[in-house]
């Protein structure tokens, strides 16, 4: 616990002239679940986006001792992130198989690799039901699924998730949320954006409430749960 | 009967290079979605190449086929890289303008080099089969063979390959692809050296078949493979190759019907009319345009 996993320092983003996330600082150990959360156009996205590299920011980010700045986003993949974007970003016109398979791009361990298939497919039954079918064709809890299948894929150490329970129905969310745990159980380190911060806090070990692009509150879970001032930052004051 | 069979035999030579051409456009539109005018230029690079081979290297058919391939497929990544990456984020305009700039660059170097059309020694020996009034020749066939060849092993590098689901997945989303750990700029790179390198090997064949080159060749044969492309859908590879062997028989039975000067009418009526019914094309789908 005590080697820095990832840690993120006084990151900014901007695009064009109006600025996005401002001088944010935070850390996530290992094995740890830490969510970051805060109203629509806070900045949680655009955090995400960054650490893995699809957008540039200033600041330094370094995961397991390595400077992320400047590195092309498919050598962030190889270096074990996962980034499940928002919208799940599955390629429609690729079977379930093919999705999953393209998410092993920058392995070279064949066995491994099939190994982890046959282990998605049966923790999701549902995509094994439907793995010839294109990635379109899936409901949105199927393709939240897929998108997990194929983080899991890419043997991502670190899973950046965007808004997993984003248009879901309940019952969807919390599968979803259990199959996290479970990742999480296996030493998977979970960095989750949500606006539904109940769940969320809920999970995580620690969370951080971002405010038009700044970090205002930090806490336990716990704490930040039964915080009036996390209601706040929804609302606005 | 045998000039049925002699027509379809010249409809599939003059289809397969309209289908070699037509997926380098569609190729390209599937995974930046430009249209990539410089195309039939690139197409005309293949010849000249072919003729550098075959009068001055006195290479043979196998070696002089190579050399235009893999130069025009290195001239694609080039022209990708100085031309079009800068203007990625640009409008589409920006981008299919420049195409069409570097199209007229091709035409001009090439003219600046060599300002006479040039004739390409016969690299396939001359043998030509005869049964009753039926006559084919080495190279029709040679010719036919080897583009199903090239189109068959595309057809699996994009279905089967993990470099052909990358690419696909680009051109469903290009913004979620590096997550993946695709390496896109890689991808695309690839794509265009296929792309113009089919359209090279589609150049050295048209050049064997018509021998008298020039570096205007690549006009009017380029356009011609756009509407092949378009007609099957473009972003659509085998749509591409349906619409190259729909457009080399639409042209073929023009001509044996009716004067020859009515071919290229009637090829570019066809896009019109299409585009009208079906402007998707054959097998394209309706697409909704993402914002």
């Amino acid at each position: 616990m005590s080697r820095p996993y990832l840690v993120v320092s006084e990151l900014s983003i901007s695009y064009g002239n109006i600025s996005a996330v401002r001088k944010v600082s935070f850390r996530v150990d290992e094995g740890e679940i830490v969510t970051l959360i805060g109203a629509n156009g806070a900045g949680k996205s655009s955090i995400l986006r960054a650490l893995s590299g699809l957008i540039p920011f200033s600041g330094t980010v370094m995961f397991r001792g390595t400077d992320l700045g400047n590195m092309p986003p498919d050598r962030i993949v190889a270096l074990g992130v996962a980034h499940v974007p928002e919208g799940r970003g599955i390629f429609g016109n690729l079977s379930v198989l093919e999705n999953l398979r393209l998410a092993t791009w920058q392995r070279k361990d064949g066995d491994g690799v099939r190994r982890d298939l046959d282990r998605v497919l049966a923790l999701f039954p549902r995509l094994n039901e439907r793995k010839e079918q294109p990635g379109g064709t899936l409901s949105g809890g199927e393709q939240q699924m897929l998108a997990l299948g194929r983080a899991m894929m890419s043997r991502g150490n670190l899973l950046l998730l965007d808004e997993p329970s984003m248009g879901l129905a309940p019952v969807l969310v919390r599968d979803i949320f259990r199959v996290l745990r479970e990742l999480n159980g296996e030493g998977t380190t979970i960095l989750l954006v949500e606006q539904n911060a109940h769940m969320a806090l809920q999970t995580a070990s620690r969370g951080y409430v971002l405010e038009t692009g700044r970090i205002v509150l930090t806490g336990t879970g716990r704490e930040l749960d039964a915080d009036p001032r996390v209601k706040e930052a929804y609302l606005g004051k | 009967m045998f000039y049925i069979i002699q027509q379809t035999l010249n409809a599939l030579q003059l289809g397969s290079i309209y289908a070699l051409i037509a997926l380098g456009y569609t190729m390209v539109y599937g995974i930046l979605t430009m249209i990539n005018f410089a195309h039939g230029d690139l197409f005309m690079v293949g010849a000249f190449l072919c003729f550098v081979a075959a009068t001055f290297f006195h290479m043979s058919f196998i070696p002089a086929l190579l050399l235009s391939i893999l130069g025009t497929a290195l001239l694609g990544v080039v022209i990708e890289k100085f031309a079009y990456k800068p203007l990625r984020q640009a409008p589409r305009v920006s981008a299919i303008i420049t195409a069409l700039g570097v199209g007229i660059f091709l035409e001009n170097f090439t003219l600046a080099l060599n300002p006479y059309p040039r004739f390409i020694p016969p690299l396939v020996c001359n043998l030509t089969w005869t049964f009753g009034e039926l006559s084919f020749s080495l190279l029709q066939v040679m010719i036919i063979t080897l583009s199903v060849i090239l189109m068959l092993l595309l057809d699996f590098t994009v279905r089967r390959t993990m470099v052909g689901m990358a690419m696909r997945a680009i051109s469903w989303d290009k913004s979620v692809a590096p997550l993946m750990g695709i390496p896109v700029n890689r991808i695309i790179s690839a794509t265009f050296a296929i792309g113009t390198g089919l359209g090279g090997a589609a150049g050295m064949m048209y050049g064997l078949a018509y021998p008298v080159i020039d570096p205007y060749m690549g006009i009017m044969v380029g356009w011609k493979a756009f509407i092949s492309a378009v007609v099957g859908g473009i972003g659509n590879i085998r749509g591409a190759m349906i619409g190259g062997f729909i457009l080399g028989a639409v042209e073929i039975l023009v001509a044996a019907f009716f004067p020859s000067t009515y071919r290229d009418f009637v090829a570019f009526a066809l896009l019109l009319v299409l585009l009208i019914f079906r402007p998707h094309g054959i097998l394209g789908k309706p697409h909704a345009q993402k914002v």
